[in-house]
């Protein structure tokens, strides 16, 4: 079967429908922002209309700039469908957002949706993706044209499971179809274990397939593009350091391959070429492979006809935008007439890189308390960053220090000796070589390849020589230098001061050389901006990058070139709402005529496409980076108010390095930061806080505790999203969490204060003007405090918040402006309690909420703090309150990913993602905002199980609500003689200790309830094993679950007072400027 | 072991030697494909040529068994890496790549911007160059001094050592096709169908990839020519090889004897080139040449693309083809001519690869359409 079209003809679509892939979760995150901008914009200088659907407010492909008219609504079927009904679009893109917006099309094309609406799918035939995606018809299909796939076969229950596996022998790969991420896929070593994952995928998918597991095989991947004429190319390999086994997301990942020869790099690459050929693919597709490490023996393991995380990866390795091309072909566009922008030669070659480009997985399990720390066939990172340099030490250091988890180095963590799969396994490698281990062992043991342990190896030999002896001479500093150590890991281990270090480097003029990232290794002159540093080189190249029109600038700026830093992976409390302020800042930036140069590591960001600033520097975020750039890069001023956390945190350091930094100044930063300082200014200023102390020990917490009452809030300074702040209720509590604290925090001091219950949570996001409040919006938390902000739900303008609340936050925060003389962005949060707000926290940057605020009051933010950072003269009367309508934000949490965590909602930040949606009424926009996070109307029956007294007379009316659905009502014993004792009916299930049924879980595992509201008490300990069983079931089960009393309760009632059909299909500009 | 690379521009890069302990000199060319260094080394068109690699970590997967090799020894002068790995790790290396060029007599020099060098050679065009390494004894007593703690003066040493005063060897100035063919004829295989391949230089390659689709194949010395021999065969493909193609006049005769009978004949590369001249038509020198996996050409006669690999620093002009003749492929790149074919008769030339190896096999399918016409 052949199903190449052959004819060339140019489509004109008149209006097409690009779906995204709605809220980041772990398996699908920012890299598709990266593939939705880029197909807009090859979609804009086509004069083509697009209506987009995606939810995720904090997205740059959700700007006015980028697409005509914005759906903030669930990308499902029905939403989509009632989409199509209204805007009419004649034809869709579905591979730019990832598995959600190929599942959802799959969906209508198969329902006939698109067919009834005369929409052409533009791009790979649907056919071609049902191949793909169906991995029976897959291997059938690879079989048919004489490609070897994976021995096995698949099973739609336990039983055929159990037979294939018997017949080919554990132990086996489990893998579903139509995962994200490899959700539901895994290796299996025995019966028991088979039983059980299977029946778990089986939930999620119609049916599994049982493989032969191919132990330490070499993974590598290439990224193809064809075009309808059948021209194609391959423009990137791949190899993962970790064999075939652990999910490519969940490797480290270096590019162009390393260990394979010529070849095997040609053989999959003609194989891959082959395969595309075949399926007809028009656009990108990435296929991955399995190589005996032994022989040239192969198997093709996947292959994803759309655009996706490893293409984001491959696109910034390369320099090659493989979404903005696969979009061009999508329309009928040949390979050879479209231009690689960078050298002006055709876009049909293949880059030749002159580089190594290292990735590295970020994890943020440890914030999961009981979550498991081993990696495996499915996804469990949640960012990534990707390291340019010209050897592997090099590139490998530089991208462990990017990770920002506090590592430098190899050698940071003593006690880790695991080889088994895990997110520190890197570091375990280096701790077994300081013990001599040698490569073999290492290899034999975990699978990877030789090459890539010798050089690990390599740069531990270097650095176990380090001590105070060591004699340093330019010959072996520069060789540490290319190894990629740092000069604060020099000096550390050396034993001598930072300052020392850089008087070698000045001595011996030792400085990191900028080079090129230009598609063809030099080969043609090139015009580009896109640049990395590295130690293996004599000389920088010259500057050639594109330059700015001059014609925009501006004489009364007294600053011409600005330095913007980025916010590095994503992680937990760091995602794409950085990125699109980071985005938008510089789009400002040049509009004012400012040359603008970015600094940011992050493979799936839009801010890393090199034609967002003038100068890109795929580079650390480190100070020592930092000030290598910044003395390049003459009189620039650094500007940290978008870039997240890891500015602020660098704020006191480039203050004592003298360097030129724009916005609020560092001193105030500090004041911010820092929770000693900041509380005491509180106190001074009399603004009204919950009660405080710094922690001098843990005598002095007790007392604390003993004057002000459990429980108390622990809090470290200058940390991301509420890392390591913890409630303790106990004594025995504050000892645990106080030792976590101390170890985010080390240098700066960890405060405790009193934990306030039942108090309303309310932020307020602006921009200030030398102290003076300029623009600011409020917004209210749905639950009360004790959700981190990043979990709660938001909601703008408030619904429930009194004028006097207003006022008194407005008042409170022009003081704090005052005194910090704060200029730029600012986001404050407050308790309310008894209509009296107290303070809780300070960030003197762009917040998390910026792009909701922004993209909610239509007016943006980030391009008012970017104007005002630089000097423009803005005044003006923002409304922000009266608004028509009303924005949610709903937080998308990824628990599912992160096995054996407890899904409870904490002070820690824990959520993924985010959308937000808009309504006429909170109930409407928060409904919607469930949609889509993946909640579903629920239709068969409903779980309740509300822990206390109190809980349960606060959640007493939303069960009557609740029973005009007329739906089963389940209830844990405690909880269901209530609802009985208040006559509404409902039947008991047994807790598991109990040993009766039916359990809840028997509840959950036949999948007849829908719908799991599991409200525990604040300081209900782990131990309370039902709850917590309970609550992963659901999350395992993919049961829509709340744990939060309050947003019960909103839920509750939105879900009995609207229909689906209440729910209205308006896009965003139909809000923002009603017609009438 | 100290060595540097001095162009003749005078421009020097200092790198550490990972080769044979000896000196040498030739054009400095630069490749841009990241795996295949043992098949490049042994490509005889790389004959007096210093080879830059751009990719910047070679070595990584060792040498393979000769058997793999695309000809007997390595060519290439000299060899200028960024970064040398020496611990080798792949199923069929059987020595790593520094003692393959140590027993081989072939210098080489790691630790070089090889970025830097690359960029002057394209932006100057390619050059010649000396590449020097100082020699042992001059090394251990520069080692002795580091050790000592004294600076390491092994740049002062390599400015004494400059004991070569040849002439720096030009590849470019002689019929260099003697030093590169095959001595007497060889045949190969036991197909019904005989191919002479003119062997100016030849991957092994070609001929297996002939040999695979069933023909007897004869290597025959570049000065050969088969209709004078009174050989029966079916058709001739002229080999690759390296230097200017105006300077292998005898080779360019007996193609024009070929050409007169209308024999079939296949041109790769020099071939290509060479095939051009017996034409009539003429050749010119590139100014920094095509190397590498990933060139872009385009077939103007069904319109379709593909990626190739070269290694060329001479092309065929087409405007100086006579009547009859169209332009075959191009180089999407660049223009310039990629491929040449006869309206009429069997004729036809790549200037390009499709025995790959190094490099992307998207062309091999011509070798099928040659043998369509024989």
């Amino acid at each position: 079967m052949d199903i190449g079209v052959l004819a060339m003809t140019m489509i004109k679509p008149k209006k097409v429908l690009l779906l995204g892939s709605g809220a980041l979760k772990i398996g699908e995150a920012g890299e598709f922002d990266y593939s939705g901008s880029q197909a807009l914009k090859a979609l804009k200088e086509e004069g083509i209309n697009v209506v987009l659907v995606n939810p995720n407010i904090a997205t740059i492909q959700t700007s006015q700039e980028l697409a005509g008219k914005i759906y903030f609504l669930p990308v499902t079927p029905y939403f989509v469908q009632k989409i199509i009904e209204k805007e009419k679009p004649d034809c869709a893109l579905l591979s730019f957002g990832g598995q959600t917006a190929l599942n959802c099309g799959l969906n209508l094309s198969g329902s006939g949706v698109f067919k009834k609406n005369k929409i052409t799918v533009l791009g790979t035939p649907v056919k071609s993706i049902e191949i793909t995606e169906d991995r029976q018809l897959f291997a059938k299909y690879l079989g048919g044209i004489g490609i070897k796939a994976p021995r096995g076969g698949f099973a739609r229950d336990v039983k055929g499971a159990l037979m294939i596996a018997n017949k080919i022998g554990y132990p086996v790969m489990v893998r579903s179809g139509f995962s994200l991420g490899g959700l539901g896929s895994s290796v299996v070593n025995n019966k028991e274990d088979l039983n059980l994952v299977v029946s778990m995928a089986l939930k999620n998918a119609p049916q599994v397939a049982i493989e032969e597991y191919l132990r330490h095989w070499k993974e590598i991947e290439y990224e193809i593009v064809r075009d309808k004429g059948g021209n194609k190319i391959a423009v990137c390999n791949m190899e993962n350091m970790d064999p075939v086994g652990i999910h490519t997301g969940e490797s480290i990942v270096v590019a162009p391959s390393q260990t394979l020869n010529n070849y095997q790099y040609h053989l999959l690459r003609q194989i891959s070429l082959k395969v595309i050929e075949h399926l007809g693919i028009v656009g990108e597709c990435n296929i991955q492979f399995a190589l005996d490490p032994k022989s040239d023996d192969y198997r093709v393991i996947e292959v994803n006809a759309r655009l996706s995380r490893s293409s984001a990866l491959a696109s910034k390795a390369t320099g090659y935008p493989l979404a903005y091309i696969a979009c061009k072909l999508s329309l009928g566009y040949s390979l050879r007439e479209l231009k690689n922008i960078v050298t002006g030669t055709s876009a049909f070659f293949e880059p030749a890189l002159d580089y190594i480009v290292v990735k590295i997985p970020r994890w943020d399990l440890q914030k999961f308390e009981g979550a498991n720390l081993r990696i495996g066939s499915e996804m469990k990172s949640v960012g990534e960053v990707m390291a340019i340099g010209r050897s592997f030490p090099e590139s490998l250091q530089k991208a462990v220090r990017m990770l920002e988890t506090g590592q430098d180095g190899l050698l940071g963590m003593p006690g880790e000796d695991s080889l088994s799969p895990g997110s520190l396994r890197l570091f375990a490698i280096a701790q077994q070589f300081l013990r001599n281990s040698s490569v073999e062992s290492i290899s034999k043991e975990t699978g990877i390849d030789q090459w890539f342990l010798n050089q690990v190896k390599e740069i531990v030999d270097y650095q176990k020589n380090f001590g105070p002896a060591y004699k340093f001479n330019n010959e072996n500093f520069l060789q540490a230098k290319k190894l990629g150590f740092s000069d604060n890991l020099i000096a550390a281990s050396c034993r001598m001061s930072l300052n020392k270090v850089r008087k070698f480097r000045e001595r011996w003029n030792i400085y990191p050389k900028t080079k090129h990232i230009d598609t063809l290794a030099a080969e043609y002159p090139a015009k580009t901006n896109y640049l990395y540093m590295t130690y293996h080189g004599e000389e920088s190249e010259n500057d050639s990058r594109l330059r700015i029109q001059d014609s925009g600038f501006r004489q009364t700026h007294n600053c011409k070139k600005v330095i913007v830093l980025g916010a590095g992976p994503y992680r937990i409390g760091s995602s794409v709402e950085f990125d699109w302020c980071l985005v938008t800042a510089v789009a400002t930036f040049r509009q004012q005529g400012l040359e603008t140069i970015v600094i940011n590591c992050n493979p799936e960001t839009v801010s890393t496409d090199f034609d967002i600033a003038d100068k890109l520097y795929f580079e650390e975020l480190t100070l020592e980076r930092i000030v290598d750039i910044y003395k390049v890069e003459k009189n620039a001023k650094l500007v940290l108010a978008f870039g997240g956390q890891i500015p602020n945190n660098l704020a006191a350091l480039f203050a004592a390095e003298k360097m030129a930094i724009l916005g609020t100044p560092t001193k105030s930063i500090d004041f911010a930061e820092d929770r000693h300082k900041f509380s005491a200014l509180l106190d001074r200023l009399s603004i009204s806080q919950p009660q405080w102390e710094q922690i001098k020990n843990t005598g002095s917490v007790k007392r604390f505790a003993g004057k002000v009452g459990y429980p108390v809030l622990i809090r470290p300074s200058y940390v991301l999203s509420g890392s390591a702040m913890n409630i303790a209720n106990s004594s025995r509590e504050v000892a645990i969490y106080l030792n976590k604290a101390a170890k985010v925090s080390s240098k700066h001091p960890v405060v405790i204060s009193k934990f306030i219950d039942n108090a309303k949570e309310i932020e307020i996001d602006g921009v200030a003007k030398s102290g003076k409040l300029l623009i600011y919006a409020i917004s209210e938390h749905i639950e009360n405090a004790g959700v981190h902000s990043g979990d709660a739900t938001l909601v703008l303008p408030p619904q429930r918040l009194y004028l006097e609340t207003m006022r008194q936050i407005k008042l409170e925060t022009k003081k704090i402006l005052k005194v910090l003389n704060i200029h730029g962005p600012f986001n404050i949060q407050f308790l309310a309690k008894d209509n009296k707000v107290m303070v809780i926290e300070l960030n003197l940057r762009a917040s998390r909420s910026f792009p909701f605020v922004s993209k909610v009051t239509g007016i943006n933010f980030i391009e008012i703090a970017a104007k005002v950072i630089v000097g423009e003269n803005i005044t003006g009367d923002f409304q922000t309150v009266d608004l028509d309508y009303v924005g949610v934000k709903a937080p998308q949490f990824s628990f599912n990913r992160i096995k054996e965590a407890d899904p409870k909602l904490k002070v820690e930040m824990s959520s993924t993602g985010e959308v937000a949606c808009f309504g006429r009424d909170l109930h409407e926009a928060y409904l919607k905002a469930l949609f889509s996070t993946g909640w579903k109307m629920p239709e068969k029956s409903i779980f309740l199980s509300i822990g206390g007294d109190k809980n349960k007379l606060d959640f007493l009316e939303s069960a009557r609500k609740l029973t005009t659905l007329n739906l089963e009502i389940f209830a844990t014993e405690g909880t269901s003689k209530f609802l009985k004792l208040s006559g509404i009916k409902n039947t008991t299930v047994f807790k598991l200790s109990e040993g009766k049924h039916p359990t809840v879980l028997d509840l959950i595992k036949k999948a007849q309830v829908d719908l799991a509201i599991n409200i525990s008490l604040i300081g209900e300990d782990r131990a309370k094993r039902d709850g917590f069983i309970i609550r992963r079931n659901c999350v395992d089960f993919a049961i829509p679950l709340m744990t939060n009393l309050q947003a019960a309760i909103e839920f509750s009632y939105a879900v009995t007072e609207k229909k689906l059909e209440d729910l209205q299909i308006k896009s965003w500009d139909e809000y923002l400027s009603p017609k009438n | 072991m100290q060595g540097k690379l001095i162009l003749s521009d005078g421009a020097t890069f200092i790198g550490e030697s990972f080769g044979a302990d000896v000196s040498s000199s030739g054009e400095v060319v630069f490749n841009t494909g990241m795996v295949g260094y043992p098949e490049s080394l042994t490509d005889p068109s790389y004959f007096g040529q210093i080879l830059v690699l751009t990719y910047p970590i070679i070595g990584s997967y060792g040498v393979p068994n000769p058997k793999y090799f695309e000809s007997r020894k390595i060519w290439v002068r000299g060899l200028i890496v960024q970064n040398y790995i020496d611990s080798p790790s792949h199923f069929a290396s059987i020595m790593s790549l520094g003692e393959w060029l140590k027993k081989e007599g072939i210098p080489a020099l790691q630790g070089i911007d090889t970025r830097a060098l690359t960029t002057k050679l394209r932006s100057q065009g390619a050059m010649l160059g000396r590449l020097t390494v100082i020699p042992a004894r001059f090394a251990e007593a520069s080692a002795r001094r580091a050790k000592a703690g004294i600076h390491s003066n092994a740049g002062k040493i390599l400015n004494q050592v400059q004991n070569d005063k040849n002439e720096i060897y030009n590849p470019n100035l002689e019929n260099v096709l003697q030093f590169v063919s095959i001595e007497k004829p060889q045949t190969y295989g036991t197909g019904k169908k005989n191919v002479v391949v003119i062997d100016c230089g030849a991957k092994q390659n070609i001929i297996r990839s002939l040999l695979k689709r069933k023909l007897r194949v004869t290597v025959a010395p570049w000065n050969f020519d088969p209709i004078e021999e009174k050989w029966n065969f079916d058709g001739v493909l002229i080999s690759n090889g390296p230097g200017n193609p105006k300077n292998s006049k005898d080779t360019i005769l007996t193609i024009k004897n070929l050409l007169s009978q209308s024999v079939p004949v296949f041109g790769i590369c020099l071939g290509s080139q060479l095939l051009a001249l017996a034409a009539g038509g003429d050749t010119y020198k590139l100014k920094f040449g095509h190397r590498g996996q990933n060139q872009p050409v385009q077939n103007l006669i069904t319109k379709k693309a593909i990626i190739t690999s070269q290694n060329h620093g001479f092309a065929v002009n087409f405007t100086s083809m006579p009547l009859g003749w169209s332009e075959w492929f191009i180089n999407l790149n660049d223009g310039s001519n990629e491929g040449i074919r006869h309206k009429k008769k069997p004729f036809l030339a790549v200037q390009f690869h499709p025995e790959a190896s190094p490099g992307p096999t998207d062309a091999e399918y011509l070798f099928d359409e040659f043998i369509s016409m024989i």
